[in-house]
């Protein structure tokens, strides 16, 4: 399972970065979910991963008697993963209006800001 | 201490911007409300100030936790001072946008989400867990997308695209940073993260998660090869938004970089020699840059780069003084920055343009106005004893401490530069002739405006004109409280052991 995660996890960032660097505006945006979500599961695999014991105490036990999965990296992770949505969102929503009013897609066209005035 | 009410200034930043977007058509009481909630706000920031100054670091953990598990809030003296000199700038900006806002865009929840902003300043500064920073960067992040959105302009989407998509690869990038520092430690507590990480054998692994924090927040606070997205955005909105973004928010990342680099990773040679040399590129390219510009406010946005390097150096040299320095630096900077651009927007006010070649005659037209203008772009300069000038002293005082010498060179190269541009941009915009400017296309000029307007726009000014003078004139307080939190800083040991309750001793 591991193994398998390590390696979505790369692909999920190299992807991520490859669209990243590419000139569309809208590959940026996809570059970027992806990005996001290679990271929640990095977050998700680095709280070391258990399978079938979820953190809770049994009935009549007063501690854990056996290892349990880790609760928080998952809470963390359902965290981030809302607070990627919001951001997305917004920065899709930004896109379609920069879409509209720039009319293109292409990142090389936006340079009126770096020039003078 | 054990202090519930460290949340305070945070959650009457959300109490204000909640009751404001019960305003949301009401302008006026807005700009009243908003006003009103920045004083009280303020006074919380001396409250929590003085609090901590005289008890000692004040924290609370969420839910009577205990530590590491429950989420903490620290004031330790930095993230106070911090707080109280945020609410400063936040009261001035509360003031400056009254005055200049023009009301389509205040009608869009303009005061509603520059308390929220302040809000998530806040959280950031007082957060003693990394994922809680992470939320607090995210909700100060969203705010700004709207704020520098505001209006939609052609300018500002093109503007905030650059500044949207580097923000979002930033906030990937810390949450891959905390991912490994919570694979290391097993923990997110600032305090408990600093013993476990100390405790780590295998310092290459540590030092890849530093190298991806200063990374993330490298770019937030723009550093050397990460600060492109800056000159783009930051002269779009309208000079209110710049000025709590010029002020503010870059800052954020160095406080952040601050906080992870002498609690966590501090004291490492190579991360030091590493920042170091991005602290003399940062200086180099930021001076540089700003020398070229002929718009106003992007000279200014250059000069924040150059000023970010002076923070970062002593960050790199890592000795008390140096980190005094830093501190001192901050302190000064977040105060004349946010003036500066109320600065730029005063002269497009008074002008209607912001391009230094064709403006003129300001001191001729405008000498009283002018004469109070010298005061926040001289303290840039650091022309003593105004306030720029005294943190510069420590920072080539670490640097002779520590045979930085070339970092001490790029300082003085950068102090010079930023003296050049101060020097045109008075000769141009102050004591040249100006031409015929370009006729505004909307707005009011300054002269046309009602004489409470006027006001409105000066007195921000003014104030924050005169907290500069103080920190100029008062340096020996200033000194006192920077190098109390530079030593604090330095050694760690008392933070920690206030959060977590025990005794420990850190190699």
């Amino acid at each position: 399972m591991e193994v398998l995660l390590i390696i979505i996890i790369g692909l999920l960032h190299a992807g991520g970065l490859y669209m990243l660097l590419r000139r569309s505006m809208f590959k940026i945006i996809i570059g970027l979910i992806l990005l996001g979500n290679g990271a929640n599961l990095l977050i998700f695999l680095l709280g070391r991963l258990v399978k079938g014991h979820p953190p809770v105490i049994e009935n009549g036990m007063k501690v854990f008697k056996e290892i349990y999965a880790d609760p928080l990296p998952q809470a963390v992770v359902l965290t981030a993963i809302v607070i990627g949505f919001g951001l997305q969102s917004f920065a899709i929503i930004l896109i379609k209006k920069v879409f509209k009013v720039l009319e293109t897609d292409d990142l090389d066209e936006l340079n009126s800001t770096d020039e003078e005035i | 201490m054990n202090n519930i009410l460290v949340i305070v200034p945070i959650l009457f930043q959300l109490f204000a911007g909640t009751i404001l977007l019960f305003f949301w058509n009401k302008i006026q009481i807005q700009k009243s409300l908003s006003i009103i909630f920045s004083v009280v706000a303020l006074v919380l920031g001396i409250w929590l100030f003085k609090l901590t100054w005289n008890e000692g670091i004040q924290f609370t953990h969420a839910g009577s936790w205990e530590t590491p598990f429950g989420i903490s809030f620290v004031s330790d003296l930095l993230s106070a001072t911090l707080v109280l000199v945020a609410s400063i700038a936040g009261l001035a900006v509360s003031l400056f946008s009254v005055g200049t806002m023009r009301k389509e865009r205040l009608k869009f929840g303009f005061f509603p989400i520059v308390h929220f902003l302040i809000m998530g300043l806040c959280g950031a500064f007082l957060a003693g867990d990394m994922f809680n920073l992470y939320v607090w960067f995210e909700v100060v992040i969203i705010s700004s997308f709207v704020l520098l959105t505001l209006g939609g302009t052609k300018s500002q989407l093109e503007g905030a695209i650059k500044y949207v998509s580097l923000n979002l690869l930033a906030s990937s990038l810390f949450l891959i940073g905390i991912g490994f520092v919570y694979g290391l430690t097993g923990s997110l507590n600032f305090a408990d993260v600093a013993i476990k990480l100390s405790a780590i054998s295998n310092r290459g692994l540590v030092n890849v998660t530093a190298g991806i924090f200063l990374v993330a927040f490298g770019i937030k606070s723009a550093i050397f090869p990460m600060y492109f997205w800056l000159p783009a955005s930051y002269h779009t909105p309208p000079p209110a938004v710049s000025a709590i973004f010029g002020g503010l928010l870059t800052k954020l990342g160095v406080y952040a970089l601050i906080r992870t680099f002498t609690l966590m990773f501090g004291g490492d040679e190579f991360l030091g020699v590493m920042l170091s040399i991005i602290a003399a590129l940062t200086i180099l390219s930021g001076g540089l840059g700003s020398l070229l510009q002929k718009n106003l406010s992007k000279a200014f946005g250059y000069l924040i780069i150059c000023h970010i390097g002076f923070m970062i150096a002593g960050l790199g040299m890592f000795t008390e003084v140096a980190i005094l320095g830093t501190v001192f630096y901050l302190i000064h900077d977040i105060i004349v920055k946010t003036n500066l651009f109320m600065v730029s927007g005063l002269v497009l006010k008074i002008n209607g343009t912001q391009d230094i070649s064709k403006l003129g005659g300001m001191y001729k037209n405008y000498p009283v106005i002018s004469l109070l203008l010298t005061v926040p772009l001289f303290s840039l300069v650091g022309i003593p004893p105004l306030s720029g000038f005294w943190p510069k002293i420590f920072l080539i005082q670490g640097g002779l401490a520590t045979k930085e010498y070339f970092l001490i060179a790029f300082i003085v190269l950068g102090s010079f530069l930023t003296l050049w541009v101060v020097a045109k941009i008075w000769a141009e915009v102050f004591w040249k002739n100006g031409e015929n400017l370009p006729v505004k296309a909307y707005g009011l000029y300054f002269n046309q405006m009602t004489r409470s307007n006027q006001m409105m726009v000066i007195i921000p000014i003014i104030l924050l004109s005169a907290v500069s003078l103080y920190i100029g004139f008062a340096a020996e307080q200033i000194y006192v409280l920077s190098e109390k939190i530079a030593h604090d800083l330095m050694n760690p040991q008392e933070y920690i052991e206030t959060i977590l309750g025990i005794k420990t001793t850190l190699p």
